[in-house]
């Protein structure tokens, strides 16, 4: 049984015609209709994510990946543009329909405690008014946490988990350097324990080691919690050391999918070979 | 009496038909009036003739009291209401002038306080245009008025489920504290979702040991809207709670009309470790009247003494003739009262 489970999940930016999917994706060569000019950032995109599994989606730049995360996350924005397709859940018991069809309070209640999102821009996902530990506390406070005492606790406990230092909790997360602020971004979405993680390019914008280091605290908590996660990058490295399977995208459309290990020792699609080859 | 009536406050601006001309500069050359007491004089008893009852016209009370009655329907949602030009700039009560002018009629006793006091020349004249263009009795006894406008306070005599009391709101959604945007802060409002306000709160503890904010402190109204409760001090907070009175707020400048029904529950945010505390006074009673359970406020009589004294001056008087006087005195079962009579 799978924990989430998305089928021809398309999002059209644009007005859109009847001959969009068909003159977009990866055999046209590009994700812009030529007749309306609307953009398919993603289109008929499959996937299945059990409990425990981490599912890599890898692509180049403007391949949809992000536009599928904030999807799948029920994001803010995840409904910009045309979105068409369903989403299921199997984690919260007060809604089992398409979760793409769902209310807002419905989107906002799974957002708040069941489905969290890492964004690939710092800035989307903190609040640089206020410090890092705060950040921490208001998805706990959004949860509906009222002991201050106990906020706190939880607070320095999910610091310790992503190794940012407990000491400078209550400073402003802006002074944080850009590790940190990951980290904080991911305390943030672990604090309520959400059944799926996604997490968009989690390591965009740091340096190798401050990379490597973070990747490692994702890995140990995934293993720790038995987090099920899905995570977006460009970077076959990240997938490689997290995910066990993954998803190729080019164009808005996937064009690969299989085990990890599979596609990495033997890739099928001619774009995943030079994919696979480019890796410095 | 129409015409004369209607022409006759337009002449002190010296724009009558007869002194118009298209050069400028001969404008002043006109019949000005010498002083403004001349100019007051110059309206005479006609000055209001011609104005509607209470001042503003039909269309626009009905819809104040429209827009009150969806307030009351949904209490602590911020309601929108066109909000008229009133004949005094925005931000100095001109959304309270429209509600309490669309409620008084003719029958009704009215009472305006600024900040406590019934003398403040805000207060004195938002006062003397209801008298003048609704016809109403006005008064500065808190247990006769069947209106009563406030701005920053709500009286310490516990009011009755025959009055009403409106409060100027300069600022009315207690979000925008956190987030400027509206459009975002509506959108929380929809969902409930207060996480930002609770982090404000929790930042405050986290940098300053307790929650430090002083007026205008965020309240859960019937659990389900985050209210601003207009700039009341704490000590005020609690008199909303399932109250006998209803409470309009009123914002004539960013035209939104909120209520506190009757008998609502009205709770301060704050942390179950971290309680909500009203203003400490350490024990010093009010300098003249004697009180410990009113709010009270620092005077500074200019001679190097800092006087502490009753912020509400009608109680403070009734005290000073009866000490000890109790908040609920004029109930006939005090017990009855609402929580707000256990304000201290």
């Amino acid at each position: 049984m799978s924990l989430l489970e998305a089928e021809g999940i398309t999002r059209v930016y644009g007005p859109g015609c009847e001959r969009c999917r068909e003159r977009t994706g990866d055999d046209a060569g590009t994700n812009q209709c030529p007749a309306c000019g609307s953009v398919v950032a993603c289109a008929d995109v499959e996937l299945s994510l059990a409990p425990g599994e981490v599912l890599g989606v890898v692509g180049e730049s403007g391949s949809g990946k992000s536009s599928l995360a904030s999807v799948l996350a029920l994001a803010a924005d995840g409904t910009e543009g045309v979105v068409d397709g369903e989403l299921r859940y199997a984690g919260y018991d007060g809604y089992d329909g398409n979760l793409l069809a769902a209310d807002y309070q419905t989107r906002h209640a799974l957002r708040t405690a069941h489905i969290a999102l890492v964004h690939q821009h710092i800035r989307d996902g903190l609040d640089m008014g206020f410090s890092g530990g705060g950040n921490v506390a208001e998805t706990l406070l959004r949860a509906g946490w009222r002991s201050y005492e106990d906020v706190r606790e939880r607070v320095r406990s999910l610091f310790e988990a992503t190794e940012v230092p407990v000491a400078r909790m209550d400073d402003p997360v802006a002074t944080y350097s850009g590790g940190m602020q990951r980290r904080v971004q991911l305390a943030r979405a672990l604090a309520t324990d959400p059944g799926v993680l996604v997490l968009d390019e989690p390591t965009t914008g740091l340096d190798a080691s401050v990379q490597a280091r973070v990747l490692d605290t994702v890995r140990r908590l995934q293993r720790e919690r038995e987090l099920s996660a899905v995570v977006v990058s460009h970077d076959l490295g990240v997938v490689r050391l997290l995910a066990d399977r993954t998803l190729v995208m080019r164009h808005g459309r996937v064009i690969e999918s299989g085990l990890t290990d599979r596609i990495l020792e033997d890739p099928h699609h001619e774009y995943t070979q030079t994919l696979i080859n480019s890796i410095v | 009496m129409t015409e004369p009536g209607r022409g006759e406050p337009e002449s002190p601006t010296g724009h009558r038909p007869e002194a118009e001309d298209t050069d400028d500069g001969d404008r002043t050359d006109g019949p000005a009036p010498a002083s403004v007491d001349a100019a007051m004089e110059a309206f005479g008893e006609g000055g209001l003739a011609g104005y509607s009852y209470a001042y503003l016209d039909e269309h626009t009370k009905r819809e104040v009291r429209r827009t009150m009655l969806s307030a009351v329907a949904i209490p602590g949602h911020q309601v929108p209401y066109a909000s008229r030009p009133m004949p005094l700039a925005r931000g100095w009560g001109t959304g309270g002038i429209q509600a309490s002018l669309s409620l008084l009629g003719p029958e009704d006793v009215f009472k305006v306080i600024d900040q406590g006091s019934d003398e403040s020349v805000n207060a004195a004249n938002i006062r003397r245009l209801a008298a003048d263009t609704a016809d109403v009795d006005t008064t500065t006894d808190t247990t006769e008025a069947d209106v009563i406008q406030t701005r920053h306070r709500i009286p310490e005599e516990v009011l009755t489920d025959e009055q009403v009391l409106v409060l100027q709101v300069p600022i009315t959604d207690p979000l925008r504290t956190v987030d400027p945007s509206d459009a975002a802060n509506r959108r929380r409002h929809a969902h409930a979702n207060y996480g930002k306000m609770w982090l404000r709160l929790y930042e405050s503890v986290a940098q300053h040991g307790e929650i430090d904010i002083g007026a205008r402190y965020p309240v859960m109204v019937a659990g389900r809207y985050l209210m601003d409760p207009s700039p009341i001090p704490r000590w005020d907070v609690p008199k909303l709670d399932d109250a006998d009175a209803l409470f309009l707020f009123a914002a004539g400048r960013e035209a939104r009309i909120y209520a506190v029904p009757p008998h609502t529950a009205v709770e301060p945010l704050a942390f179950e470790d971290r309680g909500f505390t009203v203003e400490r006074f350490d024990d010093r009673p009010c300098d003249v009247c004697g009180s410990t359970d009113t709010y009270r406020t620092e005077v500074d009589t200019g001679d190097g003494e800092v006087r502490l004294v009753c912020n509400d001056v009608s109680f403070c008087r009734k005290r000073q003739q009866r000490p000890g006087l109790p908040t609920d005195h004029h109930l006939d079962d005090p017990a009855d009262a609402g929580e707000g009579g256990e304000s201290a």
